[in-house]
């Protein structure tokens, strides 16, 4: 409850500080939002010259990118971590987290919540139900609750992998450029995997799983049955990644000694 | 008075070679850029033998030369412009004997040395080695690029210099800034080659300045614009520079007469 609470306060706090500057923050929505356009662009003009992608039609593709976007943009709303080693560890303000009584990972989160990430969430559901549609995909009652099962495994998976690289920043001074480079690493995630070579492939499934963020949930969707049993194994990866975030965060905090001057 | 804008040039690249190692990274950035287009252009062809006019080969190397450029003509020129202007510095930078857009850019030029010889050759390199990017062999194509290179980082800090400028106008500008780095990224051609869009959207962007900062250097690195070709687009380029400076002149004029230094 009293974490509940929290998040409303947050909230309440947010909205206090964007709205300061309001037309520019509509302006940066838009351009989040162009981003995501400037992917199905891309998909679009491709299909424009081809059939296939590597034996996916274009609607499937799309679709794939359609739940892409969905946990992606419950990760981004409420798991933003891009400027931890400069503002938490390099400015100091680890401590100041640390003097207060919620759990400091929590805090972190709250402090840099985004809620229009959600928004791209929103936009990806639509573009399931319409390539969906195009598709004749049998909508069945089950699909529903695997689709928001799915959603938070995935957005468990991001949040494990960047809580693992930014625990790093415990122990070195400065590991820039990690970050952004699982970003882009992560955009491998928004095709079907089947299209990369098989190194690529082991790396996207077992080591940086943004397979799972992807295409396998996806697919069970699509009943490409020769990915069903990936699909299936996202609850478990989700577990698995998560889990290994948390401890190695945990291990990271209480190595934690302060910047010092 | 010359020295005074060239001693910039030369401590802006002093200052990104003390920052060096931040760009390792950045060279592994971009080969995961460029590897993510390439699997998937591959993936596309399948066995086709041409696209858009380009053959799989073509694509190959206008991707990885298309990013190398990037590599080379990025900077930071907006969000430079736009912290003076918020945080009020700019009106110490009025103050000076010297035209604060013309030491803008012979920053730009210095960090555009610096990204040339540690960024984008290692990283051309690289690519070389990673993908089966074919160099030209023709002199006259490698002579056009390199000049054709230099004016994609001109008009790309032309427009940087004028998001930046906005910032006199709506106060808080992060948001046009990104815009427009999405826009020049999607519309020059680097996430997909111009000639490949629809021919109605194709036709947009050859009247846009976008197009003069990748597709058309690129188009000259992969042969697909050969002999007097290489000139008009070139011209196009040209054009475009000129261009450029007539709203960034107008848009000076204005800002200066608006100068309003926020809690100042």
């Amino acid at each position: 409850m009293y974490y509940i609470g929290l998040v409303f306060e947050y909230l309440k706090n947010y909205m206090k500080t964007r709205l300061t500057y309001r037309a520019d923050f509509w302006v940066e929505v838009i351009s989040d939002l162009l981003m995501q356009a400037s992917n199905l662009i891309f998909i679009f003009v491709v299909f424009g010259h081809t059939d296939s992608l590597g034996g996916w039609s274009e609607s499937e593709v799309v679709f794939v990118y359609g739940f892409y976007m969905v946990p992606f943009g419950l990760f981004s709303c409420f798991v933003n971590l891009w400027n931890f080693s400069d503002r938490y560890i390099v400015k100091g303000e680890m401590d100041r987290i640390l003097t207060r009584p919620a759990y400091n990972l929590f805090q972190i989160f709250l402090e840099n919540i985004d809620p229009p990430g959600l928004l791209g969430s929103v936009i990806g559901i639509l573009i399931m139900v319409v390539s969906g549609s195009q598709l004749d995909l049998d909508f069945t009652w089950w699909f529903i609750p695997v689709l928001i099962l799915f959603t938070i495994c995935a957005a468990m998976i991001y949040t494990g992998i960047y809580i693992t690289l930014t625990s790093l920043s415990f122990y070195s001074d400065s590991p820039t450029g990690i970050i952004p480079l699982m970003y882009n690493i992560q955009n491998y995630g928004r095709y079907p995997v089947t299209i990369y070579n098989r190194a690529i492939q082991f790396l996207l499934t077992w080591i940086l799983p943004f397979a799972f963020v992807g295409v396998y949930p996806a697919s069970l969707f699509l009943g490409r049955d020769e990915m069903l049993h990936m699909a299936w194994l996202t609850p478990l990866m989700a577990v698995i990644f998560l889990t290994i975030g948390i401890v190695s965060w945990n291990v990271g905090v209480k190595k934690y000694r302060g910047a010092g001057s | 008075m010359l020295s005074a804008y060239t001693d910039f040039i030369r401590i802006r690249f002093l200052t990104m070679l003390a920052y060096r190692v931040n760009y390792y990274s950045g060279i592994l950035i971009y080969m995961l850029n460029i590897g993510v287009y390439y699997f998937t252009w591959q993936a596309i062809y399948g066995g086709r033998g041409e696209i858009g006019g380009f053959t799989a080969s073509q694509m190959t190397t206008y991707i990885a030369v298309s990013w190398m450029a990037r590599a080379f003509y990025f900077n930071n020129l907006d969000r430079e412009i736009a912290n003076d202007i918020r945080d009020g510095s700019i009106a110490i930078q009025f103050i000076r004997p010297y035209n604060y857009l013309f030491v803008k850019m012979m920053q730009g030029f210095g960090e555009g040395l610096f990204r040339f010889s540690l960024f984008m050759i290692p990283g051309m390199l690289l690519a070389l080695l990673l993908f089966p990017v074919r160099l030209p062999s023709d002199p006259i194509a490698w002579i056009g690029f390199l000049v054709m290179l230099f004016f994609s980082f001109l008009i790309n800090s032309q427009l940087n210099i004028l998001t930046g400028l906005m910032a006199f106008f709506v106060e808080n500008n992060e948001g046009i800034m990104r815009m427009k780095r999405v826009i020049v990224d999607l519309f020059s051609g680097l996430v997909i080659p111009i000639s490949l869009f629809p021919v109605w959207l194709g036709t947009i962007m050859q009247w846009l300045p976008f197009q003069a900062i990748t597709y058309l250097p690129g188009s000259v690195f992969t042969g697909r614009t050969q002999g007097t070709g290489i000139l008009d687009v070139f011209g196009i380029q040209v054009a475009w520079f000129v261009g450029l400076l007539i709203p960034i002149f107008l848009m000076w004029r204005a800002a200066r007469k608006r100068l309003f230094v926020q809690g100042g």
